[in-house]
């Protein structure tokens, strides 16, 4: 993953709440490959009508704000489904960083995971950040170190989990990090084997565990 | 008195994450050992990480795999489906069987929605910590498990190590005391509080339900209940295990059986919050205030008891909420004002991991029973144990009498993945979990409600109050 420190970019308001995983990727476009890339699926049904012609008015089709990387929203922003594909949309898109008063719990931890940043505003700097977008400014600086964004004439202060401000900033992927601790992993299965003899599965008799055909 | 409480005073959310922490780092975050992993159609993604890095999964046998939110329900052919999604169902088996995962696949007697088969099969058990790559993973919560939903990172981190790193979340418990009325459900006590917190209400919580109303819920009512813990933001939701949850595990397929079981059961039934712990948020509600209740808009927390009527957003003072509702009405194509029960439906939905286990089949066929639906629905059964479990009941004569498809488990119209959908514009009465726009298809309008209260508007033809059909004989 590629380390986040600041972001200086063009900035899309998209003054909604709510709006969840099933709207950042509607399910039906979630059978693709991530190589085949998702970025064109991104908030389809906000994006485009039934004949898959561009909606004028959402904020995103917006020319002047082509090549966004940072999104401005309301509240809850990827609530619901755990799918990353959501992620994926937004990253593919283009899209670094999201500013919102509050996100989805698994949302956010698959951002991170993908190098986004889920950047926690207040509920009023949030509605001035975005008056300010909607007035005219096309960018925002994002700074991870300082926890700052700077738009508008505004500086505003924004939150993120301490981790996953590390996580971002070093570019760390988790799984190389938890093979460090091969040991303790081995040592907890020696003592938990013990405390509770009953986490294996038992299979019935007629049901097979590790073996199975298909056609 | 707050001077007294003993330190080591413990919530049933931190007895379970306690006991799997592997090792902690300074920052606070535990690498947590998962004792159950349960995977769907969707985890390709993840099996392509692994691919990527050569890898293998570490344990294969606490691991299994269930096909359910891509499956046909009208057949079990996989050569009648389109092509897509025959590709979906089939990378989970080649996945699964390349790295010797036990899977349920769609021809398996055990197969059906991962939430609804992980309890059935005795995979789910008290003070396990059980992860899937969906978020309504909060179901098996019910048992006292920590269980919550994973993304595709995680989902590859959890084959490649068994782990998973996590901090604690803030504790919240909601508690519901007192009788719930007659017909009223599991699914009305999650609506209503979701109506009172918000959609993103336990956000950043661990949610536990506790209270003498929760004491009496069954299994499949505790399910309900921890199931909707996400549509309010909360990252899991528990009920700690009692003698009701002790007897739907005994002899369970996958359970500890004999010596092994009574040994587990003293265990589990350790599983409690201590009377000093302390939560970040406590909730209280009266069961006897709440009613049954239904969505008009477009998240679970627009949702109101049947006897009201659509809101006015011009009588709303927070403009920001006022907004929202203009939208969710703009959607839902609603007036202001109108009567709840005047909202007429053109098709009706009963299945999900919300509500497709026997008892719900159950309350709806109470009410279906010699009465024919005004709309075309389908009746998609959790699983097929509670299909068969169904059958032999006679419920799915009662469906079918009523003017309903009696369908195969999967996820089906909840999501819309398998080609059942709604069609734009239509409104369909749905047990399911999200009201969200396009959930069940693109431009479909979904109201969230129990069974008993879905099976209420399809014969009515529009939304109603199920309690008028409590007293005309309803006995099933
Ligand atoms: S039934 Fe619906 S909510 Fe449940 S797992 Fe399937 S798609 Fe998800």
């Amino acid at each position: 993953m590629k380390p986040f420190k600041t972001l200086d970019a063009i900035a899309c308001p998209l003054p909604l709440s709510n709006i969840d995983t099933d709207q950042l990727i509607p399910a039906r476009f979630m059978k693709r490959s991530r190589a085949e890339g998702y970025g064109d699926y991104l908030l389809y049904d906000l994006r485009f009508d039934e004949s898959g012609a561009r909606i004028s008015d959402c904020p995103l089709n917006d020319p002047a704000r082509a090549g966004a990387r940072i999104l401005v929203t309301r509240r809850n922003f990827g609530s619901g489904s755990s799918r990353e594909a959501a992620v994926y949309a937004l990253a593919d898109y283009g899209i670094a960083c999201v500013i919102a008063p509050s996100f989805g719990d698994i949302f956010a931890s698959n951002a991170v995971n993908n190098g986004v940043l889920p950047a926690r505003v207040s509920e009023a700097d949030c509605e001035a950040l975005l008056a300010g977008l909607e007035d005219g400014a096309l960018t925002a600086l994002v700074d991870l170190e300082r926890q700052e964004i700077r738009a508008a004439n505004l500086v505003i202060r924004f939150d993120v989990d301490p981790v996953w401000r590390t996580k971002l900033i070093n570019g760390w992927d988790d799984i190389d990090l938890t093979r460090s601790h091969a040991q303790a992993i081995e040592r907890f299965q020696e003592e938990d084997r013990i405390a509770r003899p009953w986490l294996e599965p038992v299979a019935a008799p007629g049901f097979t565990t590790l073996t199975q055909k298909h056609d | 008195m707050v001077a007294q409480i003993a330190p080591q005073a413990k919530a049933l959310f931190d007895k379970v994450f306690d006991r799997h922490v592997v090792t902690q780092r300074q920052d606070g975050e535990c690498l947590l050992w998962i004792d159950r992993h349960l995977l769907h159609e969707g985890s390709f993604h993840a099996f392509d990480k692994l691919k990527a890095r050569e890898a293998s999964v570490y344990r294969p046998d606490l691991t299994f795999g269930i096909e359910d939110h891509y499956v046909p329900t009208r057949s079990r052919d996989l050569s009648s489906v389109e092509p897509a999604i025959q590709r979906m169902i089939r990378q989970l088996r080649d996945n699964t069987s390349q790295h010797r995962v036990r899977l349920f696949d769609m021809g398996d007697p055990g197969q059906g929605i991962v939430h609804v088969v992980g309890p059935e099969q005795g995979l789910t058990l008290p003070g396990f910590t059980i992860v899937c790559g969906d978020s309504h993973t909060a179901t098996h919560g019910a048992f006292g498990a920590l269980a919550f939903g994973i993304g595709a990172s995680e989902v590859a981190h959890v084959l490649m190590t068994q782990t998973l790193w996590q901090r604690k979340p803030k504790r919240m418990r909601v508690t519901v005391d007192g009788r719930l009325a007659p017909g009223v459900s599991a699914k009305d006590i999650a609506l209503s509080m979701i109506a009172r917190i918000g959609a993103d209400g336990a956000a950043g919580h661990a949610i536990e339900y506790a209270g003498s109303a929760i004491r009496s819920l069954s299994m499949e009512g505790r399910m309900t209940l921890c199931n909707l813990s996400i549509e309010a933001g909360g990252r899991c939701g528990m009920v700690a295990p009692d003698e009701t949850t002790i007897d739907y595990l005994r002899d369970r397929i996958y359970a500890p059986k004999g010596e092994l079981f009574e040994r587990a059961v003293q265990d589990w039934l350790t599983l409690s919050s201590d009377a000093d712990a302390l939560f970040d948020r406590e909730v209280h509600m009266d069961a006897g205030d709440i009613a049954p209740v239904v969505t008009w808009g477009i998240t679970p927390e627009d949702a109101s008891p049947i006897t009201d009527c659509v809101p006015d957003p011009d009588a709303v003072a927070d403009e920001a909420r006022a907004a929202q509702i203009r939208e969710a009405l703009d959607y839902m194509g609603l007036r202001p004002g109108q009567a709840l029960t005047e909202i007429r439906i053109d098709r009706v939905f009963i299945g999900s991991c919300t509500n497709s286990r026997i008892e719900d089949l159950r309350a709806a066929a109470a009410i279906f029973a010699g009465r024919r639906s005004k709309v075309p629905g389908l009746v998609s059964p959790g699983s097929a144990v509670v299909k068969r479990q169904a059958e032999q009941e006679g419920l799915d004569a009662i469906f079918r009498q009523a003017g309903l498809e009696w369908v195969e488990a999967g996820c089906s119209m909840c999501v819309g993945m398998n080609g059942d959908l709604v069609p734009p514009g239509e409104r369909c009465a749905s047990t399911t979990n999200r009201n969200f726009r396009g959930r069940q298809g693109p431009g479909s309008r979904t109201h969230l409600m129990s069974p008993a209260m879905a099976a209420a508007a399809a014969v009515s033809g529009h939304l109603a109050d199920m309690r008028l059909f409590l007293d005309h004989g309803t006995s099933a």
